[in-house]
């Protein structure tokens, strides 16, 4: 605590008053013949591509919002003036068991400049733990069946204090979602799911969960019943009907996967430990306001000469660099983001108040769906930080994620074409993603069609002994983690008509059961095959990231 | 009047004294008395009448020592370059500072006051070379004017290496806190060792409450800083330099209250800092227990006998005897 006594609500929430021109809204543009080309995540790469005029739009996200002024009396107001529950510090007592849940690596991309929101947050609560004299603290990397976090990622998401506070005594560590004397069942919901727990969190006497809401997916009892829970339960959601029944993942009101999960969570509140659960927001300030990325979040009419000269500088400095140093240099970019609001308290209560504040920093309003929907994928996604994006992951960053950034009605009508920019290499991180690899030479040879992969593949992937113990000792995904991966997907599979990867390579692309093309022209002709002649298209530009509310 | 004493007006009495003592400097002086045995006032300086006493206009020295211009663009160029070369690789010769929790300082915005320990003349390079940018290029260094600014040269070369203004110990004074608010005032950080001087036996001494007075005045705040393991290194009364390891630990900018008197504000800053101590012998959580407990381990040290003292330093104090061993063959 920074100063005496606690600090005001106006001072507290006070933004910054720099000397940046006020944010603008997101906006829809409609392409003629003076727009200038429009950027592409191309992977590791950037493509400047030419969008057909008349016909096509692209939906730019708004601007990054102004980061709090004092972040950390922010989050000192917010854990003393919780919602719906007492301050966190009359919460907590010498001889209790208190546990600290934070979200992964996952979270947010790419990684933010330190000190990470989780740090700030899990030292703020310590330092009131402390003041209760609370011994037995555990902190738990809540990542469900995603890879454990290595060394330097932990040290990165708490800061080196609470790393080097907690872990040498094996009181910081990675959730093990396959440790049988870990897990714990809680109950069955109504729909009798069996709903499991980490078994150090159900024995705990609170347990606080600290989120980044990086974006309106994230959050809410999704953090405790996916990132501290197993495959027993996990499967009651992450599932092929659920997900295609997800409408859209962005949308927790209208997406059958958190309508699964909040059933869930009704069994932890019931017989679960009791949570202060913290939510942060952060702005999508992904690459500076000034630095040698900073025109990749600028709309590009309004690329000065130092941003073209930036660009031009970077695409020749790829373009001589291997693709191993090419990653790397991405991988180790650390993005400004800055803290927008930070809540406390009642998990319902605290995530709705977050979607209000994610959806204001993402939601861009447009009329009408499209034909063809493009996305630019970029370096990296959800499951491969510090990794290779393999064509399993491409294909869930861009029909996983892009295309569930709408509201309403997806960005491209039933029937229409996705079109993506990715090298999509046929590479795959031998450490992280070992499944991945037998599902992609076993599965996908097979079918693409998520349901029948769940009942041919599922089960004999997830209990395989030899991916468990990599999951367990080593760095990799949960064996059954690219069938989630591929489920993710499983909505635009169903709804659109082709999926086309332009500057993928061409043999993994096919083996997605997606169409490659060499440039985007060449997908322009391909998908009008598809749609019909003069299609409108639609592009969602990213960075920064935009969510269409689609009317 | 002698010429001795025509001289001793010239050049001063002891420096006459010592000339007059070789043969060199008898030649030196028979040249004196020839060059001056026929000069008179206004010629040669007047001499003073005697039971007068004289206000001199001379070079101001101790607190009155002007630093104005160690603060111009060229000299801070000078000064920039040498820390940033000479000072850092000397700092990580003999030193080789850890610097820890620099994170701390992320939301830091404007000019601070850095306030730390004081164990050893290095603190300040150490210091000057560990604390980030912006502050470590904006930076003058609150400096004893009784002992850096005793003279014209040592004061000037302080002034220009370190960014030194003169800062009274001894007594209370407001030219000397008065400079240091304009200072701040212009946008400079100051770096502060509110102790008031280095370590005596390896433990701190309470601090001063400057560093908590300006803070108030300025409205900038204080932040608190933990140097440890330079006392081993170079400490006070020693003219040997070892080799050895450092720690500096930056801790959370922290502002005085409203209505917090500088008295109370002052104790915070130490506690503070002695919890950066804490936190550099025992890990984060256990330095936060026992802050809120009241048993933080202060940097005075224990309140006993100074045998006690000395014992209770342990093992973070190693001298090797200098005295052979016995018996010796």
């Amino acid at each position: 605590m920074t100063t005496p006594g606690s600090p005001s609500k106006e001072l507290a929430f006070a933004t910054k008053a720099d000397d940046r021109p006020t944010p603008r809204p997101g906006f829809v543009l409609d392409v003629d013949r003076s727009t200038p080309p429009i950027l592409f995540h191309h992977g590791e790469g950037f493509r400047l591509e030419k969008l057909p005029a008349e016909r096509s739009r692209v939906v730019y996200g708004p601007e990054a919002k102004p980061g709090l002024r004092h972040p950390d009396l922010a989050i000192e107001y917010a854990l003393d003036n919780p919602i719906d529950q007492d301050p966190l510090a009359t919460q907590l007592y010498a001889g209790m068991k208190l546990t600290i849940a934070f979200d992964d690596v996952s979270l947010p991309l790419p990684q933010m400049a330190g000190p990470d929101v989780r740090q700030r947050v899990i030292e703020a609560v310590l330092d009131r733990a402390a003041a209760a004299g609370v011994d037995d603290v555990h902190l738990i990397a809540a990542l469900g069946l995603h890879r454990r976090m290595t060394e330097s990622e932990l040290r990165h998401a708490v800061g080196d204090r609470v790393y080097d506070a907690f872990a040498p005594e094996g009181n910081l560590y990675n959730h093990d979602a396959e440790d049988p004397e870990g897990m714990v069942e809680l109950g069955t919901t109504r729909h009798d799911e069996p709903v499991s727990i980490n078994r150090r969190v159900a024995e705990s006497d609170l347990l606080v969960y600290v989120n980044i809401n990086a974006v309106s997916m994230d959050g809410g009892w999704k953090s405790t019943a996916t990132g501290l829970t197993g495959y027993s339960s996990l499967r009651h959601h992450h599932n092929p009907e659920t997900l295609e029944a997800t409408k859209s993942l962005n949308d927790r009101h209208n997406s059958a996967l958190h309508t699964s999960i909040w059933r869930q969570g009704e069994v932890i509140k019931e017989h679960g430990p009791n949570i202060f659960h913290i939510e942060t927001t952060i702005n999508t300030n992904a690459f500076g306001y000034d630095g040698p990325l900073s025109m990749l979040q600028k709309r590009e009419w309004e690329w000065n000469s130092r941003d073209r000269m930036k660009f031009m500088g970077m695409q020749a400095g790829l373009k001589a660099m291997t693709t191993r140093a090419k990653r790397k240099a991405f991988m180790d970019w650390r993005s400004p983001y800055e803290m927008t609001s930070v809540q406390a308290g009642d998990v319902d209560k605290v995530h709705e108040i977050t979607l209000e504040k994610v959806l204001e920093q993402h939601i861009t309003p447009l009329e009408g769906q499209s034909d063809i929907v493009t996305f630019g994928l970029p370096y990296t996604s959800p499951y491969s930080v510090h990794s290779i994006m393999n064509p399993v992951v491409v294909m869930c960053w861009g029909l996983g994620y892009m295309f569930n950034f709408y509201r309403g009605k997806p960005v491209v009508r039933e029937g229409g074409v996705i079109i993506m920019t990715h090298p999509t290499p046929n590479e795959f991180h031998p450490v992280h993603h070992p499944s991945y690899i037998d599902f992609f030479e076993q599965v996908l040879p097979d079918t693409t069609d998520p349901a029948e992969m769940a009942v041919k593949y599922e089960q004999k992937f997830a209990e395989d002994e030899w991916y468990k113990h990599l999951y367990r000792t080593s760095y990799a995904y949960h064996g059954v983690h690219p069938f989630y991966a591929w489920y993710w997907g499983a909505h635009a599979l169903k709804h659109v008509g082709a999926v086309i990867i332009v500057g993928g390579d061409p043999v993994a692309v096919r083996r997605l059961g997606f169409k490659p093309a060499s440039t985007m022209m060449d997908a322009l002709e391909m998908a009008s095959d598809v749609v019909g002649p003069q299609p409108t298209l639609t592009h969602l530009h990213n960075p920064p990231v935009v969510m269409a509310d689609v009317t | 009047m002698s010429l001795n004493r025509r001289a001793a007006d010239l050049l001063g009495r002891r420096a006459t004294k010592l000339m007059a003592r070789s043969v060199a400097g008898r030649k030196v002086q028979r040249r004196i008395n020839s060059m001056t045995a026929k000069t008179r006032f206004p010629l040669r300086a007047p001499r003073a009448p005697y039971g007068i006493d004289v206000r001199t206009d001379g070079p101001k020295v101790g607190a009155d020592f002007s630093t104005d211009w160690a603060r111009s663009p060229q000299a801070k160029a000078a000064r920039i370059a040498m820390v940033e070369t000479v000072m850092r690789a000397a700092v990580a010769g003999i030193a080789s500072p850890n610097r820890v929790n620099i994170d701390r300082l992320a939301d830091l915005d404007g000019p601070a006051i850095f306030v730390a320990n004081h164990h050893s003349h290095l603190d300040t390079s150490l210091l000057l070379t560990s604390i980030p940018l912006p502050w470590r290029h904006e930076m003058v260094v609150a400096a004893a004017s009784d002992y850096f600014f005793r003279n014209r040269v040592t004061g000037a070369l302080a002034a220009l290496t370190i960014g030194a203004i003169p800062i009274e110990r001894a007594k209370v004074g407001r030219s000397s806190a008065n400079l240091a608010a304009d200072v701040i005032d212009d946008g400079y950080s100051l770096l502060i060792f509110p102790e008031g001087g280095r370590s005596r036996d390896g433990w701190g001494q309470p601090f001063r409450g400057g560093a908590a007075y300006l803070s108030a005045r300025c409205n900038a705040p204080v932040v608190p800083v933990y140097v440890g393991g330079s006392g081993r290194i170079w400490r006070k009364g020693s003219s040997k330099i070892r080799r050895g390891s450092t720690v500096i630990n930056f801790g959370k900018p922290i502002w005085p209250g409203e209505g917090e008197s500088s008295r109370s504000f002052n104790k915070r800053i130490e506690a503070a800092v002695s919890v950066l101590g804490d936190e550099t012998t025992a890990d984060w959580y256990t330095a936060r227990k026992r802050a809120y407990s009241g048993a933080s381990p202060a940097l005075g040290g224990p309140n006993a006998g100074s045998w006690r003292r000395q014992w209770a330093l342990g093992s973070t104090r190693k001298r090797k005897s200098t005295e052979p061993r016995w018996p010796k063959v």
